[in-house]
């Protein structure tokens, strides 16, 4: 069965977890800019993490559904309805043939994934479902969605069903996900940074500027990157920098002092000095980041980085093995 | 040798700092590095990436530490396995001969090479020798990046060396063969770009039909041959 998409809004893209292999040709490892609420949100709607999703940027969306499947989203403050129906982030919601969902807002926050029982069902591009949308391949035909398009679900999982049975009254779980999982738009959000490779060719006031400064989003920001305004940083030397790699959450400087902080479409190489480096778990805060919002930065250091990953794939671990025990 | 992080899930591996004095020498050391560390099968190692001087490693933090144990000895364990791997007995070196240079067609035709003229001004040359200088030279595959299946070759004869347009284009074709400083390289699909463009392939440089879904690959060694806009349309049919 199928999803109509009735109403497209700004950026809606096909995502799942990227793709893994391809950065030595070239190719953006992309997927969900946020990859732990698209794991959360297929988590909650029954599928396999690796599941292909939704990710959406801005409201004013509306799909359609053929048959009964279990939804769920993470991301921004939207309003998420079917009909009067308001579905909250973070939980499993039953949707029925011919129900149509619609998104609206974000009154904070930028981008949204949802997840649909079964998973979207396009084919995998260089092992990926993600849409590459510098490159044009992956997704549905390398492209945003637009109105009218109909993408297929593929089969619904037995957890799903099961999920379906336990929510045929009441729609909505009582069940969700810890709330700064699935709820990451921050007022003021403060994103933690280990330093980076090129950290030594910035003096101590540059460091002190990046760390202790409001930067505010430009909007010329995009799945890319988001270009920051605020004190311009400038190396100590003019040394031509060999290209070498970047990464999701690198803050790279270019000549004219203002940062960059690269997310998942960002390009596999680079030869602007890389800073600090927004450690992978406040990735999630950074896809939030909508043009005009501040962000500032907090230095940790790499083992605490490390430590908090770790920790929170405890958690989530845990959040799997108290899922799979609901079951009618 | 060197080893830094690059953010909590990845680092790089630098074997030198620079590569222009010596492409061929740097490029060896990069690819045996590669080598080393795919044999190495380190747990936790979910990518490789080599570019220029350095291979990056792009592992799971939360792999490594299951493998090591301890969260906080992240970066000392994969430092570790890579020294391990490094010091293991080398690699036996297949005595093949070197693979033939690929060819790379161009039409260097005015309707494609936008800055042809402005290279050869440049240089104080003219447009016909610029062509036969670029198509008369033997290059390297150094680094593949930009954008996907993006071929960064080194080997341009100095008298070629331009610097990037200050403002650069917003579109530039696919196939496009430009000049940027000291390399050239070939725009596999349209994208902005810096680069002063010489002429144009009819080949496609990046397909994901394909495996690998580069036509380039680093390493290779690559040849330009002029051909005539007829060429072109054969070739590109």
């Amino acid at each position: 069965m199928s999803l109509i998409v009735a109403r497209a809004g700004f950026q809606t893209t096909i995502q799942d977890l990227g793709r893994i292999g391809f950065r030595q040709f070239g190719v953006s490892s992309g997927g969900a800019l946020d990859l732990h609420a698209l794991r959360i949100a297929n988590l909650l709607a029954g599928n396999d993490e690796s599941a292909a999703g939704l990710e959406f940027t801005q409201g004013n969306i509306r799909f359609r559904f053929g048959d009964e499947r279990v939804i769920s989203w993470c991301g921004g403050d939207y309003d998420v309805c079917v009909g009067s129906r308001s579905i909250p982030l973070g939980h499993s919601a039953l949707v029925l043939g011919e129900d149509e969902l619609s998104v609206s807002g974000p009154r904070q926050g930028w981008r949204g994934w949802l997840a649909v029982s079964g998973g979207i069902v396009v084919p995998p591009v260089l092992g990926s479902r993600s849409t590459d949308l510098r490159a044009n391949f992956g997704g549905l035909d390398g492209r945003t969605l637009r109105d009218g398009d109909e993408l297929l679900l593929g089969k619904q999982s037995d957890f799903a069903r099961s999920l379906i049975d336990l929510l045929n009254e009441r729609r909505v779980s009582s069940w969700s996900s810890p709330a700064e999982w699935s709820s990451t738009a921050k007022t003021k959000p403060i994103l933690r940074i280990v330093r980076g490779c090129d950290w030594d060719r910035f003096n101590a006031s540059m460091h002190h500027a990046l760390t202790s400064e409001t930067f505010s989003v430009s909007p010329d920001s995009d799945r890319m990157g988001v270009r920051l305004n605020g004190p311009e940083l400038h190396r100590n030397d003019d040394a031509d920098l060999v290209s070498e790699a970047v990464a999701p959450g690198t803050v790279q400087v270019p000549p004219g002092g203002r940062p960059i902080l690269l997310l998942g479409d960002c390009q596999t190489i680079g030869g602007y000095p890389r800073i600090a480096h927004v450690i992978t778990i406040d990735l999630s805060i950074a896809a939030q980041l909508r043009p005009g919002d501040t962000v500032r930065f907090q230095e940790i250091s790499l083992p605490e980085g490390h430590r908090l990953l770790f920790e929170r794939e405890q958690e989530l671990e845990r959040f799997r093995i108290g899922l799979s025990l609901r079951k009618k | 040798m060197e080893i830094t992080s690059v953010g909590d899930s990845a680092l790089i591996v630098r074997v030198r700092d620079r590569f222009e004095d010596a492409p061929e020498e740097t490029l060896k050391e990069v690819l045996n590095l590669l080598r080393r560390l795919e044999d190495a099968q380190v747990p936790g190692i979910i990518e490789l990436a080599p570019a220029y001087t350095t291979v990056a490693v792009f592992f799971d933090p939360v792999r490594v530490i299951n493998s090591a144990g301890e969260p906080d000895r992240v970066m000392e364990s994969l430092r570790q396995k890579i020294h391990e791997a490094l010091a293991r007995g080398k690699r036996k070196q297949s005595k093949q001969a070197a693979a033939p240079a690929i060819e790379i067609p161009v039409c260097y035709d005015p309707e494609f090479a936008l800055d042809l003229d402005h290279v050869a001004d440049h240089a104080g040359i003219s447009p016909n020798e610029v062509v036969a200088l670029h198509s008369r030279a033997h290059y390297l595959v150094n680094c593949l990046g930009f954008t996907p299946g993006f071929p960064y070759l080194t080997g341009l004869p100095k008298k070629l060396t331009t610097p990037r347009r200050a403002t650069p284009r917003k579109e530039i074709l696919a196939g496009s063969v430009a000049i940027g400083g000291t390399q050239t390289g070939i725009y596999p699909q349209v994208s902005p770009g810096g680069w002063n463009v010489i002429g144009r392939t009819p080949l496609r440089l990046f397909d994901v039909q394909k495996d690998p879904p580069v036509l380039l690959r680093l390493g290779n060694r690559v040849r330009f041959r002029a051909i005539t806009r007829e060429e072109f349309e054969a070739l590109k049919s």
